[in-house]
């Protein structure tokens, strides 16, 4: 579409303000300080801290190995099989993912004994439950595309279906597996919810770390250095990642139609039944253990949380609050909402910027999904250390919660809009104007209906989003600005038994909501979650 | 020698194959016609065991194999579209089949160059499966299917995706091959000078249903209740 040339550098030059400011200015600030040669040699010599680093690439490695094994089979079934309610379970299995960790985490709590509490062994248990929708949905995709003759080929020759499942299929998922792990690897190694809720002292991880020297230990110079090496970890990463992924490129056929089948044999209709069982208590245990123990009340039940998250309470020393549950959720409704606005507006804006430019269309769009890969910890510690002086001095200003928020959230609002935009025919704005109508009528006639929707379905992310925020919330927060998240996160740090129900009613809360959203933006997307 | 008995297969409601009946003898080459949707490709995935039939058996030789696993049936599939493996090249497609029996390397490789010169690639080893023309892709194809020495080739329409010119060629050349390797084949398609060319003894999809069942008038599909609307 042409635009004048002044709403086309408008449209761009907003979102790149408010990235290079909000992200660039921080990432650079880290960078800058945590190139300090004292700091990186005290990070790389300290063994506390090289601990913290091996905790931290080996619980991410380990929770991406479980992941992927447990993920193939259910990818396997419901790639390959047609059977009622498939789509119910695919939608299902997809919760876990879009819940907030703090809610994963909590959930975790209330399920494991109490022998259990502050294992390595709880936190693999949640990082697999959040990411087992990564492996199912990324390795479903391709099996249900992968024509299923290759491996009856390899059956006619000889090869046992074990045979067939080494020597052909695994290979051929190869790209898929390689991406579901990659990305799985990114959220356990940036993890820090389900870390800060069932670590406990003993297992932290470089965000939590960052975290604990900024917030409690005040050592910004060596935050800064463990900040600056997280960076390079990660980013080094995505660069291997995209590197495989070109050099991965199999030219395969594939049937995009998809290949499930309906069970013929009684094994087939008993793996079914059995996978699907299995999804659907793996996914609603934790979920229902932490409803329930939002009704634990001594040795019964009641409703005292529930009572409670209206009362300015929660037990804290010298009994001051530790949270005020309900102000918490009016205040995270509050931040939520101005983070979507931010977020649509830019998102929208920066949307429109690369459908509608030819050149530096690319270039923009890579620069706006670099948050995406950026954890939240380095979001919310780049902002404490720059948003300090004129003239941007927020420091202690509420506003810069939800402007993390729209940082974080962003990337996905573009992701929304963009595929919606790029389908619009231009024949259809070519005939709107040969019809008479001018440029801005055009664009409202025929981009804006596209546009709406998607925006919309963007508005939903970046709600849910801003509602389930943790790392960089936890930087930024103050008193009496506390999210729901955050107050979760307090009430479970002093785990007296109201305390505990009261984190557990507001996860509740927090989950109710966050699915609300999530359920309101697959309704106005009008697909299915089908592969 | 392959006997087909009795088998039927049912698709939800419809019947695919009812109570098909076929004999295959030691070195002979059956050639199977009929429209698509007749349930020829359906029946050679009984025959391979990819497909477990609702009713009826396969033979070999007298031995029921009806419950034998396909990778342990020794029976060859050609496909139409070859289905060769893409992350393999031509040498690893060839010998996959010796590959998963275990032999060793040294076997493979010698009975791969010997079945490509059969074939008329000689050399063509490490060329990717990708670059592959139409024919070439075939011949690698059928090369694959006989390397392990299977004891019956099955093949699903193997020059079906073919120029006119190329695939009269094959054809005559498939003849060849078959009689030289001396193995029993079932040969499935839809064009009856193909058969004629490549096959011993041509049969229609529905001689396979009339023989078992030549007293019933019904028609092959009693539960779809659209008995007059199937003509031969």
């Amino acid at each position: 579409m042409r635009l004048a040339p002044a709403v086309r550098i408008a449209l761009a030059v907003v979102p790149l303000t408010f990235l290079a400011c909000f992200f660039g200015w921080p990432v650079v600030a880290i960078i800058a300080r945590g190139l300090s040669v004292d700091a990186v040699r005290e990070v790389l010599t300290d063994p506390g801290l090289r601990s913290v680093a091996w905790f931290t690439l080996w619980q991410a490695a380990a929770s991406t190995l479980l992941t992927v094994a447990a993920g193939l089979l259910p990818a396997y079934v419901l790639a390959r099989f047609r059977f009622p309610g498939r789509a119910i379970v695919l939608a299902l299995v997809t919760v876990p993912f879009v819940l907030p960790t703090v809610v994963v985490g909590a959930a975790f709590l209330a399920l494991l004994p109490p022998s259990l509490d502050q294992t390595v062994a709880a936190i693999l248990a949640a990082h697999v439950y959040f990411n087992l929708a990564v492996v199912i949905r990324t390795v479903g995709t391709l099996w249900a595309q992968l024509d299923p003759r290759l491996e009856e080929a390899a059956r006619t020759l000889g090869a046992s279906p074990l045979q067939v499942m080494w020597r052909v299929t695994l290979p051929l998922l190869r790209p898929a597996i390689v991406a579901a792990a990659s990305i799985t690897f990114l959220f356990t190694f940036t993890s820090f919810g389900v870390i800060r809720i069932l670590g406990g002292p003993r297992h932290v991880t470089l965000e939590v770390e960052i975290w604990r020297l900024t917030t409690q230990a005040f050592q910004l110079p060596t935050a800064a250095a463990l900040a600056f090496l997280q960076l390079l970890a990660v980013t080094g990463l995505m660069v291997w990642w995209s590197g495989a992924q070109q050099r991965q490129a199999v030219a395969l056929r594939l049937r995009p139609r998809g290949t499930a089948a309906v069970p013929r044999t009684s094994g087939q209709r008993f793996l079914v039944g059995a996978t699907v069982a299995a999804l659907v208590a793996v996914v609603a245990v934790p979920l229902s253990r932490l409803v329930v123990g939002s009704f634990t009340q001594g040795d019964g039940y009641g409703f005292a949380a529930w009572r409670a998250l209206a009362a300015d309470s929660g037990d804290g020393p010298a009994n001051r609050p530790v949270a005020d549950p309900l102000d918490a959720v009016i205040t995270s409704l509050r931040f939520a909402a101005i983070a979507t606005v931010l977020a649509v507006v830019i998102g929208g804006a920066a949307a429109c910027a690369i459908a509608y430019s030819r050149r530096g269309a690319h270039l923009l769009d890579a620069g706006l999904m670099l948050p995406l890969g950026t954890s939240a910890v380095t979001v919310g510690f780049g902002l404490l250390i720059t948003m300090d002086r004129r003239p941007l001095d927020l420091r202690g200003s509420w506003v810069l919660i939800p402007i993390a928020h729209a940082v974080v959230a962003v990337p996905f609002v573009v992701r929304a809009v963009l595929p919606n935009l790029r389908s619009i025919d231009p024949r259809l704005r070519d005939a709107a104007a040969t019809l008479g109508a001018a440029p801005g009528r055009v664009w409202r006639e025929i981009d804006l209906p596209f546009l709406r929707r998607a925006l919309v379905a963007g508005a939903g992310f970046a709600f849910a989003i801003s509602l389930g925020e943790f790392g960089a919330t936890s930087f930024l927060t103050r008193v009496g600005d506390q999210t729901m998240p955050i107050a979760i996160g307090r009430l479970l740090g002093r785990p007296s038994a109201l305390n505990l129900s009261q984190a557990y009613a507001l996860a509740t809360v927090l989950m109710v909501l966050t699915l609300a959203a999530v359920l309101a933006v697959d309704r106005l997307r009008g697909e299915s979650s089908t592969f | 020698m392959l006997a087909v008995e009795d088998v039927s297969v049912r698709f939800g409601p419809r019947w695919v194959l009812q109570g098909v009946e076929l004999v295959v003898r030691s070195n002979e080459v059956v050639g199977l016609l009929g429209p698509s949707g007749s349930g020829k490709s359906t029946l050679l995935r009984v025959i391979a065991g990819l497909l477990p039939p609702d009713a009826g058996r396969v033979r070999w030789d007298g031995e029921d194999v009806t419950q034998l696993p396909t990778h342990r049936r020794r029976f060859g599939l050609v496909f139409q579209d070859h289905q060769l493996f893409p992350h393999r090249d031509v040498g690893a497609n060839v010998g996959f089949g010796l590959a998963v029996a275990g032999r060793p390397k040294a076997e493979v490789r010698a009975r791969v160059a010997e079945l490509l010169e059969l074939v008329g690639l000689k050399g063509f080893e490490h060329r990717a499966v990708g670059s592959l023309s139409g024919g070439e892709a075939q011949r690698v194809a059928l090369a694959r299917a006989l390397a392990p020495r299977p004891r019956l080739l099955l093949l699903d329409e193997p020059l079906g995706a073919l120029d006119r010119e190329l695939h009269d060629r094959l054809a005559v050349e498939l003849r060849a091959l078959l009689k030289q390797v001396g193995i029993a084949g079932v040969h499935v398609t839809h064009d009856r000078g193909e058969a004629e060319m490549v096959a011993d003894r041509v049969l229609t999809m529905d001689d396979l249903h009339a023989r078992a069942r030549p007293s019933s008038g019904n028609g092959r599909f009693p539960e779809s209740g659209g008995s007059g609307t199937t003509s031969p």
